[in-house]
């Protein structure tokens, strides 16, 4: 995982800048269009005393709309700057993904278990997966940040942060 | 945890050094048999964002509990002041059993689920006690001519329909209910404003970009005493009891009711404590007990007066009676003003 | 003078032993709660405020609004290092704080963050002094209309700007827009585009958003170019600061530029943010550099930060003297002051000169107090980039995380930064520009509840915007800044 194994395979192009343009213009006009759409059913008018609660986002919707068709045109003929390209290569996706799943995986820990075991799991195997570091280095590190993440917001600020919700795993050690 | 004689800097290391020991040995749980008291921090959900009425009364709250110990944990405040509160009051309903979750409220325990049919209630959590009540005082700039309620109110059903601006808190809140009962006694409409916070309306005020307020006393006394706001009544049946000089000339007490100006409007805003559903009456008790301390501290009883709140206390079948009369007086008044949610 | 003397009494009470070094506690514990995103000011002071009842009055104010400036202090550091605005105010210095940091210039983009924060708030602190009751008036002329057309001018220094599609530009900004609407209209107490969720009632905060689109999405491009943060050659030692001094006189045009918007936004109140945006979009403007703004000029860094601290100070006249709170952390310092039995107004100072003179003299030396502790530390901040990687992202995340939970207190703002994070990553590979749609984030309601509050005034009436020299001016300066690229495009052609 580190950089000197970009072999050919990892040069290869997953997504072109094109194609993925197309995507994101379609997903911000069903976005546009629903907005417009919720707003309009709560009141889009300009009533007696100025707009009504939908005027503006239905406005919007419309703007968003409209403005991603655009997007969406120029990027079929391909006469965006943008449109030519890979959006992203195998080797980049790949780097990108060992971040973002762990990150996503770290996220669903919080909500399950809180945030201080996941904080010190999650660092811990981020050190040892992708800096390769001694495996009692990367716990120490881990715990040291959730202990003083604990003491700085629960102690000293008094913010309580997320507990779990399946499990609470502080409870084992009495806090 | 922490002493009220400890001077300031001498506090800081002991909180330190509490903290750090804390941690050390993990809290001891020391179960009376007895009565029931919190075993972890309490936390004390604020319906309303940082710097408004229940924002500062609840700090208040935390300040008090910490200086003369009241707790043996401590009180930490939470703002959850989403969908005009209706986060917060979610939450609460949601923890099912948890001793160690309350909640004060403003008026939004009313006026949120009807005006916007999320779907609470008091009914959902458990009453605990009534701390005080916050009156209303219907303010006008000082540079106007108007003397009293009547004067005003003349003047309003003269001009006609939505020549005078109200100022006030949010959208089909206490503070619109109050104007639409204005609106019936003067026989015709205000430009009801909507702001977001009772400080921003004061202000406006002052700066006669509107031409009247419904701004609880704590928000305008300061404009009050400079001479630059001038109350005309209280929304309440009797005048309010501080009889010590505020201004140069009057007490909170010479400020006329608004019945007698014609209005007969009695509205007050409960701040009061909830619990969550599904708690035992031990657990009710510690804290009815725990606020019956904090009401006798001088720092309470300073902010009473500031304030001009009245005190009326109450807890247990009492208060629960009170609520649910208030939350009668909710609907029908938001009936009448057509504030209710469509269905 | 009057106001000399009274400030020389302020400072024989500020300095006491005690409350010095209550303000090193203060600035120290701000700069804490400055850099980490999410606990901003107002949450900050909020939280520690009952640590103060035990103090006197004036030994409790002059810690909180240390813990105050330190906080305007500390947002900047990691905008510039990690390109993660701590604050709203210091979303702005990220655009050309972290390309600077990029390039190994992350000390100097520091050293001018500082820098220009003490010098903003040292003019307004200077203002305060001598002019708070004159100033004050002007803060009462504000009404809903003159709000709006503060917000009008914010939006039109900023349009614009972007190089890249304007289609791409109009969709972000509108973006922004929608994203701000959701939750309860302040006007008519309805939900809009809240789904039917209940989560969604409080809204999109826009810390979570830039949280995400910013910290988390940068973290995602720079495992792109492998496990490595670039500018990790930072120098790291002292004789960085004596350079960057030399380099900013160069830009004393930009300051007085940034020095009037700030103070003039923190009286009004528009608040630091918008003060710092506002900023930024007029010097780019205004400045000869002005396009090598985005690509990690200094001037880029000094405009907003300059801004920000002064509107943040200038925040506390309106405060102290009218009983206004100019910023939400103002506003829980005003709750302070009730607790401490102190009322503050436009008796306040009459009746507690001491207090308000001690508060005053603790600003000139809590702000240099916190100059000297953020300066001391550049290096260490500096160093914190040769941190290899491996432990850096995750610190980042974990603390994004602690972040975007503790703006609301949600769970579920942690998956809404995750998810912005991915959109962050790919708007900015396909080039839409991020900065319209989180000015219109943090604006967009603010405007639109103004606008909306302006035609209850005048009874749906357009004419109100036009309707007093004030507000009419305003609006004429904001139209003169919406077409000044075009007038600029006409000009060049002719």
């Amino acid at each position: 995982m580190s950089t000197e194994d970009q072999a050919s395979p990892d040069k290869q192009a997953v997504i072109g800048n094109r194609a993925m343009e197309i995507i994101v213009a379609l997903l911000l006009l069903a976005f546009g269009a629903v907005i417009a759409w919720t707003s309009f059913k709560l009141g889009a008018k300009w009533g007696d005393d100025g707009p009504q609660a939908g005027y503006f986002p239905f406005y919007i919707g419309v703007i968003i709309a409209i403005s991603s068709v655009v997007t969406l045109v120029q990027a079929l003929r391909g006469t965006t700057g943008q449109s030519r390209g890979t959006f992203v290569e195998r080797g980049q996706l790949k780097q990108v993904l060992a971040v973002l799943i762990p990150a996503i995986v770290f996220v669903l820990a919080i909500q399950w278990f809180g945030i201080y075991l996941a904080a010190t799991v999650y660092i811990a195997v981020f050190m040892i997966w992708l800096g390769q570091y001694a495996w009692w280095k990367a716990v120490l590190l881990g715990v040291t940040v959730s202990v003083c993440v604990y003491l700085m917001f629960e102690v000293w600020f008094k913010v309580a942060l997320h507990k779990g919700s399946l499990y609470d795993p502080l409870s084992l050690i009495g806090l | 945890m922490v002493h009220g004689h400890f001077s300031g800097n001498s506090r800081m290391i002991a909180i330190l050094a509490a903290a750090a020991l804390g941690w050390a040995m993990g809290s001891t749980p020391s179960v009376n048999a007895a009565a029931w008291e919190p075993t972890k921090p309490v936390e004390f959900v604020i319906p309303a964002g940082t710097g408004g009425g229940a924002d500062q009364m609840a700090r208040l709250i935390q300040g008090i509990v910490a200086k003369h110990g009241l707790m043996k944990q401590s009180l930490i405040p939470v703002n959850r002041s989403g969908g005009a509160g209706a986060e917060g009051f979610l939450s609460v309903k949601a923890a099912k059993g948890d001793a160690h979750k309350i909640v004060i409220t403003l008026s939004n325990l009313f006026t949120t689920p009807l005006a916007t049919g999320v779907p609470f209630s008091y009914r959902d959590m458990t009453p605990v006690a009534m701390l005080a009540l916050d009156q209303f005082v219907l303010w006008v700039n000082a540079d106007t001519p108007y003397k009293t309620a009547k004067d005003y109110i003349e003047a309003v059903s003269k001009a006609g329909p939505n020549k005078f601006k109200m100022g006030g808190t949010g959208s089909r809140q206490e503070d619109q209910i109050l104007t639409v009962s204005l609106e019936k006694a003067t026989g015709t409409k205000f430009t009801y404003l909507p702001f977001k916070g009772g400080g921003d309306v004061a202000v406006q005020l002052v700066g006669k970009h509107v031409d009247s307020t419904v701004n609880n006393p704590i928000e305008a006394v300061a404009q009050w005493r400079a001479g630059t706001l001038r109350p005309l009544c209280v929304f309440d049946d009797t005048r309010m009891p501080y009889k010590q000089r505020v201004t140069a000339t009057m007490s909170w007490h010479d400020i006329p009711t608004c019945a007698e100006a014609g209005v007969p409007t009695d509205y007050v805003m409960l701040r009061g404590i909830f619990m969550p559903p599904g708690v035992t009456q031990d657990q009710v008790n510690f804290y009815v007990e725990l606020f019956r301390k904090v009401r006798e501290t001088p720092e309470w009883k300073r902010f009473m007066e500031d304030g001009a709140f009245n005190q009326t206390f109450m807890s247990g079948k009492e208060y629960a009676a009170w609520v649910e009369k208030a939350e009668r007086q909710h609907r029908e008044l938001m009936k009448e003003a057509g504030f209710l949610a469509k269905p | 003078m009057e106001e000399i003397n009274a400030l020389m009494h302020g400072f024989s009470v500020a300095l006491s032993p005690f409350n010095l070094l209550l303000m090193f506690v203060g600035v120290t514990l701000g700069v804490i709660i400055g850099v980490l995103p999410g606990l901003g000011g107002a949450n900050g002071i909020a939280i520690l405020l009952p640590l103060t009842f035990t103090m006197p009055p004036t030994s409790a104010i002059i810690m909180l609004s240390c813990i105050y400036w330190g906080a305007l202090f500390g947002g900047a550091i990691t905008s510039v290092l990690f390109n993660i605005p701590g604050e709203p105010w210091s979303v702005a210095t990220t655009f050309d704080g972290y390309p600077m940091s990029q390039q190994g210039r992350a000390g100097e983009a520091l050293t001018a963050a500082f820098t220009s924060s003490f010098i903003g708030a040292f003019v307004a602190v200077v203002m305060i002094t001598f002019l708070a009751p004159l100033v004050a008036k002007f803060a009462l002329k504000f009404g809903p209309p003159e709000f709006f057309s503060v917000y009008f001018l914010t939006f039109c220094s900023f349009i614009g700007m972007g190089k890249g599609s304007p289609w791409k530009t109009l969709t972000a900004m509108m973006l922004g827009f929608a994203l701000a609407a959701v939750g309860m209209d302040t006007v008519t107490g309805q939900l809009r585009l809240t789904f039917g969720f209940h989560e969604l009632m409080r809204g999109f905060d826009f810390l979570v958003a830039v949280i995400g689109l910013f910290g988390i999405g940068e973290i995602l491009l720079s495992m792109e170019e492998g496990l490595k943060f670039s500018g990790s050659k930072a120098r790291i030692n002292m004789k960085v600061v004596i350079e960057t001094w030399k380099k900013l006189p160069m830009y004393w045009l930009t300051y007085v530029r940034s020095c009037v918007i700030g103070c003039w936004m923190g009286i009004t109140p528009g608040g630091a943010t918008p003060a710092s945006f506002m900023s930024y979009g007029v010097a780019k403007r205004m400045s000869p550099n002005g396009a090598q703004f985005g690509k990690g000029h200094i001037e880029g860094v000094v405009a907003p930060e300059t801004a920000a601290h002064a509107a943040g100070t200038s925040a506390l006249l309106p405060m102290l003297s009218l009983g206004i709170p100019g910023s939400p952390t103002a506003a829980v310092l005003l709750g302070g002051l009730l607790i401490w039995g102190l009322q503050p107004g436009p008796l306040l100072f009459v009746e507690k000169k001491e207090f308000v003179w001690g508060l005053i003299a603790s600003m000139y030396l809590g702000n240099l107090a916190g100059l000297i502790i953020v300066l001391t530390c550049v290096p260490l901040f500096a160093a914190i980039l040769r941190i290899p990687f491996s432990i850096v992202a995750p610190l980042i995340i974990v603390i994004c995380a602690i972040g975007a939970f503790t703006v609301h207190n949600a769970m579920l703002d942690i998956w809404f930064m995750m998810f912005f994070g991915v959109v962050g990553y790919i708007f900015k590979k396909l080039d839409y520009p991020m900065a319209p749609m989180v000015l219109a984030l943090v604006l967009g309601d603010r405007a639109e509840d103004s606008f909306r509050q302006a035609m209850l005034i005048s009874q749906g009436n357009l004419s109100v915007f036009f309707s007093n020299w004030l507000v009419g001016g305003i609006m004429a300066l904001g139209l003169v800044m919406l077409f000044w690229p075009l007038v600029n495009k006409l000009r060049g052609r002719a």
